[in-house]
């Protein structure tokens, strides 16, 4: 019974259909199903599925979001019955999110947000044109774990460079960790600015955030 | 007959602009706080910084916009028409990496970069104008490149960048300001390269880049761009870029309406500060990769929304502009020829007055000055192309028949040496048309490197009179200062 329905949860979310998986996370919640075991052997599974398929070119962008989507609503629907049980699923970390200063260009920087967030992390999105003083003040204020400074323009690319100086004068690194994305950033460029990582799309950077938590913790 | 293609029936942009018409009142546009009272004072309900524009405002804008205008070279000649189905080729702009030809990797482009693409450029009579193509990355982290002023921040990179074309050619340039603060030091130094203000209205040297941020959205440093430009009567263009399925609709139909929209609304801002400044319907729309989240500049899709955003443009009798000749390609290999050669075709076609894009692969991420060699063959294909099939002499061909008979001597007739330049375009040796000989044959690239080293020995920088490179370097070192202030 519960694997024919974690089965429906996981479709639900490859389909990327947002009603059909809160009706499904009620569904759990009403047969007295544990939300954390909903999300672990259900909802999660689609979500780290459709990644797969993302990742080797048999998704696409629209459908990858509306798994995300999907993945989002049936969250919402299960969040507070896990709340009252104190079995809050454990957030892989926490990234704090925006672009780079006079960069208004948000698209990639969403999606990451998205992913992530759908995978576990918790996001603090501070928006389009960031300073570096607001990632530095977000970052101390949630204890962040990771930075992410996105930047389409070629022109604000050394917005990101600033940032990553930032967090070096306030002693956040090497604890916090600095990544960069965006059209016109490579590796290279990732490496010259000192940035502890760089992927070049939204399912990379949560291989990358993994990676690092991962290697966070083994030095910790 | 002049061959053109066509995207878009009479219909169809039609239909395209009555719902730009739409939107520009519902949602509406996001402008900055510059243009706000003068959009008021038209008339313009804005609230919460989005302005509802009516119809007929746009309409009375569109009136007053130039048909058409030139660019005028450091000789105060014509060199570039905006208008009708003149077409004119420069190369990309704003790439921040390189590709070396020796190790073939992308590294950070620096001033000799730009030096070296301008030299050939300037040798190249495909392109008409210069841009300012790539962004010295040397200068802004401050080695002594500026001379005097070797700190020059990245706050004035553009205003650099120009002064780096301006010293270097005489042609005329695309360039553009990426802040708000940065525009006046390069109108300044235009101004200088003129001999005054007032002369560089009359026969501007250049033509500035101002882009809408997509969607519907006007920020800031756009709005302030589009009226100080307007004011300065130094020609804009438009260059709206909506990302089909990212940043637009994933219909081209819609997209090319929601250019529209960014466009009109643009003009009306800028028509409103300077009614008559000259200003062209420009756009660097492409459709939105849904793998890998990019701007795929080669794809057919991305020339098919170039073309069609230029018809609505003819449509309203405006001057054009698209981003074409640019590839996704990290090399220049098979893809970029194809890709690059394609759009070019496809923009002269179109009859787009400005096709900016030569030089880049990489999505526009990284310049290749090896590539604007080759690129500069395409678009001299894609210029006889457009030139068409003309009849030559009283008859086709009988006349000539009268004078060979059967014997088939047409390399000997007068009017062979007399037309084979006018007939076909002959290539340099970047194309190779050569029977295999003992040499073992090279690849284009090779050749374009040979090609490349060839057009650098024979440049010759223009002489520049001293008072107008003094007072160039007074105009850096002044915005230099400024931005050091500023920061």
């Amino acid at each position: 019974m519960s694997d024919q329905l974690f089965g429906a949860m996981l479709q639900s979310i490859i389909d990327g259909a947002p009603d059909k998986a809160a009706e499904l996370a009620r569904q759990a919640l009403a047969d007295g199903v544990d939300p954390l075991e909903a999300v672990n052997r259900g909802f999660a599974v689609g979500i780290t599925f459709a990644g797969d398929q993302f990742g080797c070119g048999q998704m696409f962008l629209p459908d990858l979001l509306a798994s995300a989507e999907a993945m989002k609503a049936a969250i919402n629907v299960l969040e507070p019955e896990m709340l009252k049980r104190g079995s809050q699923r454990e957030a892989l970390g926490k990234v704090v999110l925006g672009t780079a200063r006079g960069d208004i260009h948000d698209i990639g920087k969403n999606l990451v947000a998205t992913i992530l967030s759908a995978s576990g992390f918790q996001i603090f999105d501070l928006g389009t044109s960031v300073t570096p003083e607001q990632f530095v003040a977000k970052a101390k204020e949630v204890d962040a774990d990771i930075v992410g400074v996105s930047a389409l323009l070629t022109t604000t690319m050394a917005g990101q460079k600033a940032v990553i100086e930032a967090l070096d004068r306030n002693g956040l690194r090497p604890r916090v960790k600095a990544i960069v994305g965006g059209a016109a950033v490579t590796s290279k460029w990732a490496a010259e600015i000192g940035a502890d990582g760089y992927s070049r799309n939204a399912i990379d950077a949560l291989e990358l955030a993994k990676s690092l938590m991962s290697k966070g913790t083994a030095q910790a | 007959m002049r061959p053109t293609i066509q995207l878009l029936s009479p219909e169809l942009i039609e239909r395209i602009l009555r719902e730009a018409f739409e939107l520009l009142m519902n949602p509406g546009v996001r402008v900055g706080s510059a243009v706000i009272e003068q959009l008021q004072s038209a008339g313009v309900e804005v609230h919460d910084g989005v302005a509802r524009i009516p119809e007929s405002l746009v309409r009375r804008c569109l009136a007053s916009v130039p048909r058409d205008f030139y660019l005028y070279n450091r000789q105060g000649e014509k060199a570039v028409h905006y208008g009708g189905d003149d077409v004119n080729f420069d190369p990309g702009s704003c790439c921040v990496q390189m590709l070396d030809p020796d190790t073939l990797e992308a590294r950070s482009s620096e001033t000799r970069d730009l030096v070296r693409i301008v030299q050939v450029t300037e040798a190249l009579p495909q392109f008409a104008a210069q841009s300012t193509a790539v962004v010295c990355n040397d200068a802004v982290v401050g080695n002594d490149v500026v001379g005097s002023h070797n700190d020059a921040p990245s706050a004035i990179g553009d205003l650099y960048r120009l002064f780096v074309v301006l010293q270097h050619s005489d042609k005329p340039v695309v360039t553009g300001s990426f802040s708000a603060a940065g525009l006046q030091g390069m109108i300044d130094l235009l101004a200088a390269d003129s001999g005054s203000p007032e002369k560089l209205r009359q026969q501007p040297r250049a033509v500035f880049d101002v882009c809408p941020s997509p969607p519907l959205n006007w920020s800031e440093f756009g709005s302030h761009n589009l009226i100080d430009l307007a004011r300065a009567g130094v020609p804009a263009e438009i260059v709206s870029m909506p990302l089909a399925g990212g940043t637009a609709q994933v219909t081209l139909a819609g997209s090319v309406t929601q250019h529209a929209a960014e466009t009109l609304a643009g003009i009306t801002l800028h028509q409103l500060a300077g009614p008559g400044s000259p200003i062209v319907w420009g756009g660097a729309p492409a459709i939105f990769d849904m793998r890998t989240g990019g701007a795929p500049m080669g794809a057919v899709e991305t020339a098919m929304l170039n073309m069609a955003c230029a018809e609505v443009g003819k449509h309203l009798g405006l001057p054009t502009h698209g981003y074409l000749v640019a590839t996704d390609s990290k090399f220049v290999d098979a893809q970029a020829g194809a890709e690059s050669a394609r759009s070019a075709m496809l923009g002269a076609l179109t009859g787009i007055n400005m096709i900016s894009g030569a030089g880049m692969i990489e999505s526009l991420a990284c310049f290749s000055v090896e590539k604007l060699v080759i690129d500069a063959e395409s678009i001299a294909s894609a210029q006889r192309l457009v030139r068409g099939i003309e009849v030559r002499g009283e008859t086709l061909a009988t006349a000539m028949f009268a004078q060979t008979g059967l014997s088939g001597e047409f390399l000997k007739l007068k009017e062979t040496r007399a037309l084979f330049r006018q007939e076909q375009h002959i290539p340099c040796p970047v194309i190779d048309r050569s029977a295999r000989g003992s040499e073992p044959p090279s690849d284009i690239f090779k050749r374009a490197r040979t090609r490349v080293d060839e057009l650098v020995s024979k440049y010759r920088k223009p002489s520049l009179p001293e008072d107008v490179l003094r007072k160039f370097q007074a105009v850096v070192a002044r915005e230099a200062e400024r931005a050091r202030t500023a920061a």
